[in-house]
């Protein structure tokens, strides 16, 4: 890991969006008045042809890309993930969704980690609302190298994406060898103690852990899942398995995200016993702060995380 | 095409709808009989269609944003022969292409899932969008109620059409004056509906929907209209056709029982007869 190098994934969404458009000229990237912020001006000054600013209407938005869909194009929606998933539900529900047409959601300034702004705009169910919709694909990386491959992933399969990125900067943790597939976790380091499956920011905080977890003699096996649905349950079994013992870490409610995904793979598919908790945020809101701040109030940073890992294995 | 020629037409389609609400047990024919004399004119008539070719990228497009009247598409489709007027009787029933609002993946034609109002006509502005985007010289329309276009998103719809100037859509506006919950006056009143659009910088035009010569004008106009979409709005009558519904709020979302379906066939019999 990195750790020097810190980069936001809304950073590596825009870098990606430019880098990406020769290599897809059928691709349109779609706004709505937040490109300053969900970073997709560095596409729209590379290729202003094809960044089409909607204004301050996001449900427009998601039903406008689903027409462009079907002409051929590959329209990439972007907005904050509160707006994105949460205002324009049914849209992405109805017209992307419904019809499976060919369109990925950008969704920036996902959880708590946009700080300052407050609960209204720190979206904790995203997760959960998006990975109800049949067809949806529900991708949220770990750090800035894997926020490009996955933009890279989404653009090449066929169907509706939904790719979840955050606004506070975040370690490096892999190399520019890394790549991802759908449907695929990463294992970050191997143990037999616990399983640590964790999302997002959550994923460098994990090995984080994990590193204070080892000097109290607890060897935890950490999985990165940026591919949320389709889940890589065979990754979760196998380590459920090994550990019995098997926690998620995501900067979301810990209802319908990833914890729910993974217990629900558990639940139906362990053939050995295992024991499950969920961290993330326990049906509750955010609040003003900085990112930092909150993360760690809500315990979602390395020693947070090492912290209830403790609790979980000694309860 | 002569009117009299459409006016048949039209009045096929209203049978197809009575035979579809009646068949299925289920639908919405106020409406679909509302908008009867359009379907004609847009599939026998204004649209650069194949029922051979329903993919042909270079076909106009029509998206039937209130999609619950789609009972008078389907049928507008079986006239213009996209399939056999038989399949009408399938309607609402499991496993018909002809779902309960119109899929995409359903049936071969549909050029957009619809159903929750609102929606449509954004998916249309984006194909329009679309459409300037790849300079393909296609046309786009969309058929929308006057309950509907409550909907905030309509608006969101509007004003990004306006703005991007695509004169290459026209929007069309039911007005029959009727909602499910009562007259549109009564309830949450769209009106001025025409000054609306004009003032989300749409070319508007006012027609009687049940005469296609102003049909024709109107369509023509939009054609001819050069850097600002089209609305037109169109009275109409809920229930055209048979004489039971016509005005009558009720039949907004209602099937027809055995006598009345008898009576509503022998009314449009009676209309086809005179043309």
């Amino acid at each position: 890991m990195m750790k020097d190098k810190k980069i936001a994934t809304r950073m590596s969404y825009g870098n990606a969006l430019a880098e990406l458009g020769d290599q897809f000229p059928d691709m349109i990237v779609l706004d709505a008045d937040l490109a300053g912020a969900t970073q997709s001006r560095i596409f729209r000054d590379k290729y202003p042809d094809r960044f089409i600013d909607c204004g301050i209407c996001e449900g427009n938005m998601m039903s406008i890309a689903a027409g462009l869909s079907t002409t051929g194009l590959i329209p990439v929606a972007g907005s904050f993930a509160m707006f994105a998933a949460g205002r324009a539900f049914e849209q992405v529900r109805n017209s992307i969704g419904y019809p499976h047409l060919n369109v990925k959601i950008g969704a920036t300034h996902a959880g708590i980690s946009v700080g300052e702004d407050g609960a209204s705009h720190q979206c904790l169910e995203d997760i959960a609302l998006m990975r109800t919709i049949p067809g949806m694909t529900v991708l949220s990386p770990a750090d800035d190298t894997e926020a490009k491959e996955i933009v890279r992933a989404a653009l090449e399969m066929e169907g509706p994406v939904y790719m979840r990125f955050g606004r506070y900067a975040t370690p490096v943790i892999y190399d520019e060898n890394h790549h991802f597939e759908i449907g695929k976790g990463t294992l970050l380091r191997e143990g037999k103690d616990v399983t640590i499956v964790a999302t997002g920011i959550c994923v460098a905080a994990s090995i984080e852990a994990a590193d204070l977890l080892a000097e109290n003699g607890i060897e935890a096996e950490v999985i990165d899942m940026a591919s949320i649905k389709p889940l890589d349950e065979d990754m979760i079994l196998a380590s459920a398995a090994k550990t019995g013992k098997v926690i998620t870490a995501e900067e979301h409610s810990i209802i319908g995200g990833l914890g729910s995904a993974v217990s629900e793979c558990l639940s139906e598919k362990a053939q050995t016993p295992f024991r499950f908790a969920r961290i993330g945020l326990r049906d509750q809101f955010g609040e003003t702060g900085s990112a930092a701040q909150l993360i760690q109030k809500y315990g979602l940073d390395g020693e947070g995380i090492c912290r209830q890992v403790k609790e979980f294995i000694n309860k | 095409m002569e009117n009299r020629e459409l006016a048949r037409a039209a009045n096929e389609i209203r049978k197809g709808i009575i035979t579809e609400v009646y068949s299925g047990q289920s639908g919405h024919p106020g409406g679909a009989l509302s908008s009867a004399d359009l379907f004609a004119f847009l599939y026998e008539e204004e649209m650069n269609i194949d029922p051979q070719n329903p993919a042909d990228p270079d076909r106009d497009r029509f998206v039937l944003s209130k999609g619950h009247v789609c009972p008078g598409l389907y049928a507008a489709m079986a006239v213009r022969g996209y399939f056999p007027m038989e399949e009408l009787r399938t309607f609402r029933q499991m496993g018909s292409r002809l779902q309960g609002h119109p899929s995409i993946h359903w049936l071969p034609g549909i050029d957009m899932s619809s159903g929750s109002l609102g929606q449509g006509i954004s998916a249309a502005v984006g194909i329009a969008q679309g459409a300037k985007l790849r300079n393909r010289d296609y046309r786009v329309y969309t058929l929308l109620g006057d309950g509907e276009i409550q909907e905030g998103q309509v608006w969101e719809a509007a004003m990004f059409a306006g703005t991007k100037g695509l004169d290459n859509l026209v929007v069309i506006v039911d007005n029959n004056n009727l909602q499910i919950d009562g007259p549109i006056t009564d309830v949450n009143s769209p009106y001025p509906i025409d000054k609306k659009f004009e003032a989300f910088n749409f070319h508007v035009i006012n027609v009687d929907g049940h005469d296609f010569d102003q049909l024709r004008a109107a369509f023509k106009e939009a054609r001819e209209t050069k850097g600002v979409p089209t609305a037109i709005v169109m009275k109409t009558v809920k229930g055209k056709g048979v004489s039971f519904m016509e005005d009558q709020v009720g039949w907004h979302g209602k099937a027809p029982n055995e006598e009345q379906y008898k009576t509503a066939m022998e009314d449009l019999e009676r209309i086809g007869m005179a043309i």
